[in-house]
């Protein structure tokens, strides 16, 4: 899928969770609605996108859960 | 005493009782126990006792104006009404005496006198009240003389496409004019004149010009041939009846299919129809006609690639080769190359057998449905905030409202049956908030009904709304904190409660932005806090937005907050576009869920379903649709089965979709006829319409309705049974040898549809899940002592303003939406006679804009967005704000989602089809897309002609 699609979907999913007060268990809300919803070839084409390219374009909440939480 | 059995052949006269009180009175010869507020009428038709009457029906209130039902009630003085006079203790009352028998051949002596004599060639032989009463009060002559003045020769209105209006049959008994003020709400009738020269009138115009929204009402009030549908004057009285469900709206009315051997004479409302209590609307009452088109697809096709001619085929050759293509594509490029997508205009088993199919036999979770591009928002915000993905009422909850917060919907066009019980509700007292950025026809257009505070918002804002409100509630004191610490959790609460008393969140500081008064968003408020049981109805207007799922979780938040939930009355309340969109959901056609709700990553959930069908199933979730096609966009999706669901005309981004499917090597569409997507397609499947199969809808309160076979398939076979063959192709064997085996199969691996089966929908007429050992009866209330989650969970909702934002070049908000006489893609109304409604789809424009823009009402104007660009006619109209302009999705050629964007909902991919950048320009011409679209299907169209030509050539040599 094009990176730039999921990346706004992604930073989205963030969006909703920014005004969360503990950022640290909204980290793992943000992981737990990819793990829940994206396909699986989604999930491995955002988590190379943080790897291969730093994650450009991704909210650094969303990086982080990425980084932390997500099931590939 | 004992439960009053009420029997839905029999006409009370007058409506049933409320009252829990209880009085016995003696009717002729019969002692009869009834409540203390009915009518002696009404008393004696319980009794058994049959009183002559003609204005009097049970669906209506009393109006005493015949003269028929007269009676006589000892130690009382007169004849009085029986339809107007209420019971009491120990009363003796006498139907059947000289004096009355007298007084009522004199009163039908004067109804006949002003009668045409034609019984035997008028289209009601045999079923008109007026005939039957003659017949009752022993009517013998009429000593008048038919030379006097009289109304013979007055002018039949045929106006309307369905039904007739002939003044020289009525009787004046009013039952029209107060089916359409009582039971419709819409007051078109009125009585003109007086004396003599009182008349039915729709205000001095044609029916089809009046006010009258052709619900049907007025027809089925009529005791005389007056007001009659058209195909019974043509066709002659039905000979049975067979109870179904209707195919169009989420309201799911119960109708009787009056038949004449396999031939549909009428459908009628059912009298005791769960939904419905006997109303209908335009589309279900007559826009039936499309089921026996002309352009119905009866036979099979296969070609292999969409610019060649349709071959016609068997059903075994284009099952056989659509199995051939898929197993081929499978071992080709995998199971991730394939996948299917069901409609809400399938039945439960249909997609329940479909989604099994693309679990079990094509090994992969990418199975969507429709809703993903309505209510999925729903599905998700309710499941997180109340632990389950469906409303919380019963429809007849609304009759215990004392607020309305009518947010994102327009009931009158999308819900007209339930729409009008709002109404009635309305007219009661109960006070109306209305959210909607256009003027809704509740807001101040229906007759009696005005909404207290109209919060015209700019598309977009609703959450901003939503925590506005929230701001006032808690700010104010108005939470039911002991509702909150008992019912919900309470950390979650805190959270909740601590950001939107943020002042930012305040309506002072939000007002400019959402276009409303601080003062109205406080005003609203505080009703809805405190104005006694409130209920929030919703519609597309929440969930297809940016926002959708938060919107829908900040709705939950209110309710929540204010203790409006989990009793009558109150409640969360979607109001689901298409007939089975929760039914869809519920049979698990999402691709992260299985039937009952339950994640595909849930291994016990799995494991019973591996076990049930035989096959490894995967714990990942599917593809969404806009996955799909994002996937085939980039050539690693190439098959797709869509039953029953047109997405390229109703999904966003049209070129996008077109794109997407000419990407793939394999689209199977099965349907009704040849629609936007299966122009597309290498396989076309015939579908059976809803008239030709069995199974069930659930509509928008949860209620399991019964669809029937009235008739034959046309294509040979009822949609599951296609499935089925595809499956058994596939070498995966279906055994159901009928609709009733696969909901017991539901009913087996779905804890809320345990004690479901078609015997007990029979036996009950419909049932409201969940019904299973706990709820056997089933459940029009939901969460009345718990969550269904356990306790309700507050999430905080931070406004996000979307990304489809208005700048120079596009400088305006489109908006789309429906109307009453036209449904979804219009597939199915457009071939009806319901296009003398609605012909085409209209841009509505606000004056101001038209003027800045040279356009006038009429004038073709393009209208471009960031996705592409089309034309409609201009309607100038302050429905819409200045800055908003509107339109509707129901004719292809318009175009409506070339405009709409891949914008979606955050945590649904719901397309944001209520906010689209635009400009609006006077133009000449078509569009580029509307040029391109018009050749392509005119050729798509000559190329299954093609296959009818042959198949009567063929059926011609053979």
């Amino acid at each position: 899928m094009d990176i730039q699609r999921l990346i706004s979907m992604a930073n989205q999913i963030g969006d909703f969770y920014e005004s969360y007060p503990d950022q640290s268990h909204a980290q793992q809300d943000i992981a737990g609605h990819l793990n829940k919803f994206w396909a699986l070839p989604m999930r491995k084409q955002i988590a190379q996108h943080v790897t291969e390219q730093g994650g450009f374009g991704l909210h650094p909440q969303v990086q982080n859960a990425i980084k932390s939480y997500l099931l590939v | 005493m004992d439960e009053i059995k009420y029997s839905p052949n029999i006409d009370y006269g007058t409506p049933t009782g409320q009252s829990t009180k209880h009085v016995t009175l003696t009717i002729d010869d019969r002692q009869v126990t009834v409540p203390d507020d009915v009518t002696i009428m009404h008393a004696a038709a319980l009794a058994g006792v049959s009183v002559p009457k003609l204005c009097a029906t049970d669906s209506l209130e009393p109006f005493g104006s015949c003269r028929l039902c007269l009676v006589e009630i000892e130690g009382r003085r007169g004849y009085p009404a029986s339809c107007t006079t209420p019971v009491a203790e120990g009363l003796k009352v006498h139907t059947q005496t000289p004096k009355l028998a007298d007084i009522r051949r004199g009163t039908m002596e004067l109804y006949i006198s002003d009668h045409p004599l034609d019984c035997l060639t008028c289209a009601t032989n045999g079923d008109c009240e007026l005939q039957d009463m003659a017949g009752a009060v022993g009517l013998r002559e009429v000593r008048y003389g038919y030379e006097g003045e009289n109304h013979l020769q007055s002018v039949k209105d045929e106006s309307n496409p369905y039904f007739t209006f002939d003044p020289a049959k009525c009787i004046v008994c009013s039952r029209c004019v107060r089916a359409c003020e009582e039971t419709q709400g819409t007051f078109a009738l009125t009585i003109e004149g007086r004396g003599f020269d009182s008349k039915v009138s729709p205000g001095n115009k044609s029916f089809l010009d009046s006010e009258c929204v052709s619900c049907g009402a007025c027809v089925q009030a009529c005791p005389t041939a007056t007001l009659i549908e058209k195909k019974v004057i043509e066709a002659g009285t039905p000979e049975h009846v067979v109870t179904t469900t209707c195919a169009y709206c989420g309201v799911g009315c119960s109708f009787d299919a009056e038949m004449k051997g396999e031939e549909v004479i009428r459908m009628v409302p059912t009298k005791h129809g769960g939904a419905n209590h006997g109303h209908s609307c335009v589309k279900g009452r007559f826009a039936w006609g499309y089921a026996t088109h002309r352009d119905r697809i009866t036979t099979p096709m296969i070609r292999k690639n969409i610019k060649d001619p349709w071959q016609p085929v068997s059903w075994d050759e284009a099952i056989n080769y659509a199995a051939s293509e898929l197993t081929r594509i499978k071992a080709q490029y995998g199971s991730d190359a394939m996948g299917g997508i069901t409609s809400s205009r399938c039945t439960n088993e249909e997609v329940y057998v479909t989604q099994k199919l693309i679990r079990a036999v094509f090994g992969v979770n990418h199975v969507d449905t429709c809703a993903r591009v309505c209510h999925s928002p729903t599905g998700y915000g309710l499941k997180q905030t109340l632990g389950e993905s469906a409303g919380t009422q019963t429809f007849d909850s609304v009759m215990a409202s004392d607020v309305i917060f009518v947010i994102g919907a327009n009931p009158t066009d999308g819900h007209p049956v339930f729409a009008s019980q709002m109404k009635r509700r309305l007219r009661q007292g109960a006070k109306l908030i209305v959210a909607d950025p256009r003027e809704i026809d509740l807001v101040a257009n229906s007759p009696h009904v005005r909404a207290d505070y109209h919060l015209k918002l700019r598309p977009g804002t609703n959450v901003a709304l939503i925590s506005a409100l929230s701001h006032v509630i808690v700010t104010e004191g108005l939470v039911q904190e002991g509702f909150v610490k008992e019912r919900c959790e309470w950390d979650s609460f805190v959270e909740w409660r601590d950001f939107v008393a943020q002042p930012q969140n305040s309506p002072e500081a939000l007002s400019e932005g959402l276009g409303v008064s601080a003062e109205d968003i406080r005003a609203a408020a505080r009703l809805y806090a405190t104005g006694g049981n409130a209920a929030i109805y919703y519609g597309l207007g929440v969930t297809e937005h940016s926002q959708g799922s938060t919107t829908v979780m900040g709705i939950a938040n209110l309710a929540m907050a204010t203790a409006n939930i989990g009793r009558d009355g109150v409640g969360v309340n979607p109001l689901r576009g298409q007939n089975n969109v929760q039914g869809s959901c519920d049979m698990g056609s999402m691709p992260h869920e299985f039937p009952g709700y339950r994640h595909v990553a849930d291994d016990a959930t799995r494991a019973l379903f591996e076990s049930a069908w035989g096959r490894p199933l995967s714990k990942e979730p599917g593809l969404r649709i806009p996955n799909m096609l994002d996937q085939a966009c980039e050539g690693s999706f190439k098959a797709l089965y869509c039953v029953g669901e047109d997405i390229v005309q109703s999904d966003p981004n049209t070129q996008h979709v077109t794109h997407a499917l000419q990407q793939m090597e394999c689209v199977i569409v099965q349907d009704l006829f040849l629609n936007e997507t299966a122009m597309y397609a290498h396989v076309f499947f015939p579908g059976a319409s809803f008239l030709e199969k069995s199974g069930t809808f659930t509509n928008a309160e949860r209620r399991i309705s019964p669809v029937r076979r009235v008739m034959a398939p046309k294509n040979g076979y009822e949609d599951w049974e296609v499935t089925v063959k595809l499956s058994n192709a596939l070498g995966y064997p279906m055994h159901y040898a009928h609709a009733s085996e696969i909901m017991d199969e539901i009913a087996k691996l779905t804890p809320t549809f345990h004690g479901v089966s078609f015997k007990k929908i029979d036996e009950m007429g419909s049932v409201q899940w969940p019904c299973n050992d706990e709820t056997p009866q089933g459940t029009p209330i939901m969460h009345i002592d718990v969550f269904v989650r356990g306790k309700g969970k507050f999430f905080i909702t931070q406004y996000v303003p979307t990304t489809e934002k208005v700048n120079a070049r596009f400088p305006l908000i489109l908006t789309t939406g429906r109307i009453l006489s036209q449904y979804n893609v219009g597939a199915q109304t457009r071939r009806t006679d319901n296009t003398a409604w609605h012909a085409e789809d209209m841009l509505e424009i606000h004056p101001h804009d038209a003027e800045d823009r040279g356009i006038n009402e009429g004038d073709w104007v393009g209208i471009s967005s960031r996705a592409g660009e089309t034309v409609l006619r201009a309607k100038v109209t302050e429905r819409v704000q200045v800055g908003v302009v509107y339109t509707t999705f129901h004719h292809p050629e318009s175009g409506a989602n070339v405009i709409t964007t891949d914008s979606s909902d955050w945590a649904t991919n719901c397309p944001e089809y209520k906010v689209t950048a635009v400009q609006v320009t006077r133009v000449s011409q078509l569009s580029d897309w509307q040029k391109h679209y018009k050749t392509f299907s005119e050729a798509q169209i000559a190329f299954a002609n093609k296959t009818r030509e042959a198949k009567v050539e063929s059926v011609k040599i053979g």
